[in-house]
C-alpha cells in the first residue's frame, strides 16, 4: 500500500496571535502539526501496520517546517518531502499550494493508493487544499472522515456531516481528509525519536517545479487581517425569571444602549 | 565548547558560549520532552489520586507503558536494549516526569538509583542478564542502603553477607530501611558488609529465598510512592551477583549519588514549573475585595520571585547536564565505572544542584500553598500534596548539611591532588584584594557588564574567605561545620548566579527575541545573591578574626560585595507581567 500524507506545520494553540504592519508575526513562536493533519498522519501510520507499504509525507514550508516532519517521522512516516515556497513571485493561496503539491507528485513519481490531509487548517482554516489536489489529480475524495476501513481495493469510509454520520464505499486510489475523531494519534517512542532523524528527507525550492507562475498565482486577495477582539467576562444575571427579565432590559438598554 | 574540570568554575571565567541552555535544545530533545509531558499529563494525571491511596497496579503499569516509550531507557546503552540517550535528555525526561509527583518517584528510583549501579558497575554477564528487562519495565529496580542505624552514615551498616563454604551463594542478613518501589520491585540493588567488614554491594532479586518485605510506612509525603523495610534472613545471593568488588561497595553508593543528586535537581525544575502555574492560575481566578488576587502586588511579588528561583535552578541544571554531556564526550557507554568516574568528576556541581533545587522548591511550594490562603491547606487542592511531596527531598540523596559539607571537602581534596589551582589561586590574593578597585556602573557598557563583574568578585571573595579558614584550622577545619556550610554556600552562589548569568548573555549574544525577558530575571537573581553572600562572608569572618585585622577584612568584604542599588520593585512588577499573561512559568517578551 503506498500512502501519501500532505501535512501542513501551524502556530501551537497556545499562541497568542499578534499582527505587525498587518502580517501576523511568527517571530519566536512554538509550532505544532495542524492538528487534523495529525489525524491524518496516525491514520497512515495505522494502514501501513496493517497492511504493509510505505508512508510519504510532504510538506509545504521553510526550514521550520521540518520539525513537523521529523515528528511525523518519529511517529512512523518512512520518507518526507519539503516543499519551500519562500520568495515564490507572486501572492499565493490555496490553488497555488494544490498544483504545487500535485507537480511535485507528478515530477517525483510519489506513488500513491491513499493520499489523507487535514481536513482544514486551523490557521487559516479554508479546507480546499485536500478536495483540490484530489481535482487536479483525477481522483475521487471523501472529506472529514471519522472511520477508514480498507479491504483490498475497496474503502469503506464513515464522514461527520455537520454532527451527522454518513457511511461511503469508495475504491482506490483515493484522497480523503481527517476529521476529529478519525483516531487518537500516538505520542512518539524515544527510539522512534532517535531514529526519525535517519529518516529521508527531500527539500524542494518551488522553482525546481515545472509549473507557470501565472497559472498557479493566487486567484483570491487578502485584503486585510484583523485580530480576533477580546471577548470580555460575561454575566450571570440571579434572582426570579421575572426580575432576570427586568435587569437585562435595563442594562441592555441603559449600559449596552442597544434599547 | 569548552571542557572544564569540575568545581573548576569557582577559579576560573567562563563563557556563554560554553555552558548548555534550555534554550539550546535540539529537535530530538524537543520531541522527548514532549512524548514525556503528554505521557504525564494524559496517562498519569487521571490517576495520580488513586496512586496516592498506593493503588500500586497503577504504578507497575504505567511504569510498563513508559517503558514501551522508552522512558525507562534513557541511561542504558544501545548493547543492553537501551537508548544511550545524552543527559541533556535525560535530564528532559526527568524533569517533565517531576509533574507526576509519587509516580515521578516511582520511575526516578527505578529508572536512577535501581538501574544505574548495574549499568555502570555491573559485569557484561548481568548487565546482559538484568538491563533490557529494566529499560523496557518489565522488570523494576529499587536500591537498598538505607538501614534503622545508619542513614548519613551510610558506611555503618550493620547487614552482613557471608559466602557459604562452597563458594556459590552469599547468604545475607539485616534490615535495610525506607526502600522506594519495595512493594513490586523485582530486583534490589543491596549493600551488605562481606564478613561484617568488607562493605559490598549486591544484586538481590526479589524470589531468593530469605527475601521480604514489612509494611507499608506512613509517611508526610510522597504517599503514593511504596516504602518499605527488606528484610533479610539468611537471604541466598548467587555469588555471581556480588556487583563490583569485594570492600568497593562505597565506591557504587557515592558514585551513583552523584546521578541521584543531579536528578532530583533536573526533578525539583518540573514539580516547581507545575507549582508555578497551579499558584498563577489560582491567583488569576481567586477574587477578593471584588478583584483576581493576582493583581495585588504582594501576589505578584510572590509570583515573580518563584519565578526567579526557578530560572535560576533550571539554568543550573542545564548547564550541569551540558557539562556532564561535555565530560562524557569521548567515553565509550559500555564502559560503566568509566562514565561513572567521568560524572564522578562533577560531584561538586552536582551536590550543589541538589542542594539549590531541593530548597528552591521548598520555597515555591511554600508560597504557593501562601498564595492559595486557606484553600492551599485543604488535601482537595494539589497544591497541598506538592508542599508535603517536596519536603523530602532536602533529606534524601544525602542530606542538604551533609551536601555542604562534601562541597568544600572535595575542592580541597582536587586541589591537594593538583587538579584544581586553589592554592595558587589563594596565595598573593590578599595584595590583590588590597589593589582591588571597585568597578563603577558605565550607561555605555553591555547589559549584565556590571553582574559580570559582581561575579568575578564573588569568585575572589570564595578564595578569600575559603582561604582564611583554611589557613586558620588546616585539617582541623572539618570540626568548623559552620565555616564550611558558608564556605559552601558562597560556592553554590557563584554556581546558580554564573548560570544565570551566563544563560542570559548567550539569548543577548544570539539576540533571541527574549533576550530582555532573560536579562530581567539574571539581574534579579544575581542582586539577591550578592547580597546574602555579604552576610554569610561575614559570619565567618567575624568567627575568624577579632579587633583590627577584623576590620580590614571587612573593608575588604564590603569591596568585594559592593553592588549599585537596583529598583527591585519594579524588576519585579516588569517580570511579573509575563507570568501572569501565559498562566505558567515562561520567560518571554511577545507581548
Amino acid at each position: 500500500m503506498e500512502i501519501l500524507i500532505c501535512m501542513k506545520q501551524t502556530f501551537d494553540t497556545e499562541e497568542k496571535i499578534f499582527i505587525q504592519n498587518g502580517e501576523i508575526d511568527d517571530d519566536g513562536v512554538e509550532r505544532i502539526i495542524n492538528p487534523y493533519c495529525e489525524y491524518a498522519v496516525e491514520e497512515g501510520i495505522r494502514i501501513k501496520e496493517a497492511h504493509g507499504g510505505t508512508v510519504r509525507l510532504i510538506t509545504i514550508g521553510g526550514a521550520e517546517a521540518e520539525a513537523a516532519i521529523r515528528t511525523a517521522m518519529a511517529m512512523g512516516v518512512d520518507e518526507g518531502y519539503r516543499l519551500d515556497l519562500t520568495d515564490f513571485p507572486a501572492d499565493s493561496d490555496e490553488q497555488t499550494t494544490s498544483e504545487c503539491i500535485v507537480q511535485l507528485i507528478k515530477q517525483k513519481q510519489i506513488p500513491y493508493d491513499v493520499i489523507l490531509c487535514g481536513y482544514m487548517s486551523i490557521d487559516n482554516g479554508t479546507a480546499q487544499v485536500g478536495p483540490r489536489i484530489a481535482e487536479l489529480l483525477g481522483i475521487p475524495h471523501i472529506s472529514t472522515i471519522t472511520s477508514l476501513t480498507v479491504d483490498g481495493r475497496q474503502v469503506q469510509v464513515e464522514r461527520d456531516v455537520e454532527g451527522d454520520l454518513e457511511k461511503v464505499e469508495s475504491s482506490l486510489p483515493i484522497l480523503l481528509t481527517a476529521q476529529q475523531g478519525l483516531n487518537e494519534p500516538r505520542y512518539p517512542r524515544l527510539p522512534d525519536i532517535m531514529k526519525a532523524k535517519r529518516k529521508p528527507l527531500h527539500r524542494m525550492k518551488w522553482d525546481e517545479l515545472r509549473v507557470d507562475v501565472q497559472m498557479i498565482q493566487a486567484r483570491t486577495k487578502k485584503v486585510a487581517i484583523l485580530p480576533v477582539e477580546e471577548k470580555e467576562t460575561g454575566q450571570i444575571l440571579s434572582g426570579t425569571i421575572k426580575e432576570q427579565s427586568q435587569e437585562l432590559i435595563r442594562l441592555l438598554h441603559e449600559e449596552a444602549k442597544v434599547l | 565548547m569548552k571542557r572544564m574540570k569540575g568545581g573548576a568554575f569557582l577559579l576560573e571565567s567562563c563563557q556563554p558560549e560554553d555552558v548548555f541552555t534550555p534554550e539550546d535544545l535540539n529537535e530530538e530533545q524537543k520531541l522527548i520532552a514532549k512524548t514525556t509531558d503528554e505521557f504525564i499529563r494524559e496517562q498519569v494525571f487521571p490517576l495520580l489520586e488513586q496512586i496516592e491511596q498506593q493503588n500500586f497496579s497503577h504504578t507497575v503499569r504505567l511504569l510498563q507503558e513508559a517503558g514501551e516509550l522508552g522512558l525507562l531507557a534513557a541511561d542504558v546503552p544501545e548493547a543492553y536494549g537501551g537508548i544511550g540517550l545524552d543527559k541533556v535528555s535525560s535530564t528532559l525526561i526527568t524533569e517533565k516526569m517531576a509533574q507526576g509527583r509519587s509516580f515521578a518517584l516511582s520511575h526516578g528510583a527505578h529508572v536512577g538509583i535501581g538501574t544505574l549501579p548495574i549499568v555502570f558497575f555491573g559485569t557484561e554477564q548481568q548487565k546482559k542478564r538484568y538491563l533490557p528487562a529494566l529499560a523496557n519495565g518489565k522488570k523494576l529496580a529499587a536500591y537498598a542502603l538505607t538501614e534503622p542505624g545508619s542513614g548519613s552514615d551510610a558506611l555503618g551498616a550493620k547487614t552482613t553477607a557471608v559466602l557459604q563454604e562452597d563458594g556459590k551463594h552469599y547468604l545475607l542478613n539485616g534490615e535495610k530501611q525506607w526502600i522506594t518501589n519495595s512493594a513490586f520491585a523485582d530486583l534490589f540493588i543491596v549493600y551488605a558488609k562481606v564478613d561484617g567488614e568488607k562493605f559490598s554491594a549486591f544484586i538481590v532479586e526479589k524470589d531468593f529465598p530469605g527475601v521480604s518485605t514489612g509494611p507499608e510506612e506512613h509517611k508526610m509525603g510522597i504517599k503514593g510512592s511504596s516504602t518499605r523495610t527488606l528484610i533479610l534472613q539468611e537471604a541466598q545471593v548467587p555469588a555471581e551477583n556480588l556487583l563490583g568488588e569485594v570492600g568497593k561497595g562505597h565506591l557504587i553508593a557515592f558514585n551513583i549519588l552523584n546521578m541521584g543528586r543531579f536528578k532530583l535537581a533536573a526533578g525539583t525544575v518540573g514539580t516547581a514549573k507545575r507549582v508555578l502555574e497551579l499558584a498563577i492560575k489560582y491567583a488569576l481566578e481567586r477574587k477578593q475585595f471584588k478583584q483576581p488576587i493576582a493583581s495585588f502586588p504582594l501576589i505578584q511579588e510572590k509570583i515573580a520571585t518563584m519565578a526567579i528561583e526557578l530560572y535560576a535552578t533550571e539554568s543550573l541544571v542545564y548547564r550541569t547536564a551540558g557539562v556532564l554531556d561535555q565530560g562524557l564526550s569521548g567515553v565509550e557507554q559500555k564502559q560503566g565505572q568509566e562514565v561513572a568516574k567521568a560524572i564522578g568528576e562533577y560531584a561538586i556541581e552536582c551536590s550543589i544542584a541538589k542542594v539549590v533545587g531541593s530548597e528552591m522548591l521548598d520555597y515555591v511550594v511554600d508560597e504557593a500553598v501562601q498564595i492559595h490562603g486557606g484553600y492551599g491547606f485543604m488535601s482537595e487542592y494539589e497544591v497541598e500534596t506538592h508542599y508535603r511531596d517536596s519536603r523530602i527531598n532536602r533529606i534524601f540523596e544525602g542530606t542538604n548539611e551533609i551536601n555542604r559539607l562534601l562541597i568544600p571537602a572535595a575542592l580541597i581534596r582536587k586541589a591537594n591532588k593538583g587538579e584544581l589551582p586553589f592554592f595558587a589561586r589563594a596565595q598573593g590574593l590578599q595584595s590583590e584584594l588590597m589593589n582591588l578597585m571597585p568597578t563603577l556602573p558605565d550607561p555605555q557598557a553591555a547589559p549584565l557588564t556590571l553582574e559580570q563583574e559582581q561575579i568575578n568578585h564573588a569568585k575572589l571573595l570564595f578564595l578569600f574567605v575559603a582561604g582564611q579558614a583554611i589557613e586558620r584550622y588546616g585539617t582541623k577545619l572539618t570540626e568548623q561545620q559552620e565555616m564550611i556550610r558558608d564556605i559552601s554556600d558562597i560556592a553554590l552562589s557563584i554556581y546558580t548566579m554564573e548560570s544565570t548569568l551566563l544563560r542570559a548573555a548567550k539569548q543577548q549574544n544570539q539576540s533571541k527575541p527574549n533576550a530582555t525577558s532573560h536579562l530581567q530575571f539574571a539581574e534579579a537573581l544575581i542582586y539577591n545573591r550578592m547580597q546574602k553572600l555579604e552576610q554569610i562572608a561575614r559570619h565567618t569572618l567575624t568567627a575568624l578574626f577579632t579587633g583590627d585585622t577584623l576590620r580590614v577584612q571587612l573593608a575588604i568584604l564590603r569591596k568585594l560585595t559592593r553592588i549599585e542599588p537596583k529598583n527591585e520593585l519594579q524588576l519585579k512588577r516588569n517580570i511579573v507581567k509575563q507570568l501572569l499573561k501565559a498562566k505558567k512559568y515562561i520567560v518571554q517578551s511577545r507581548s
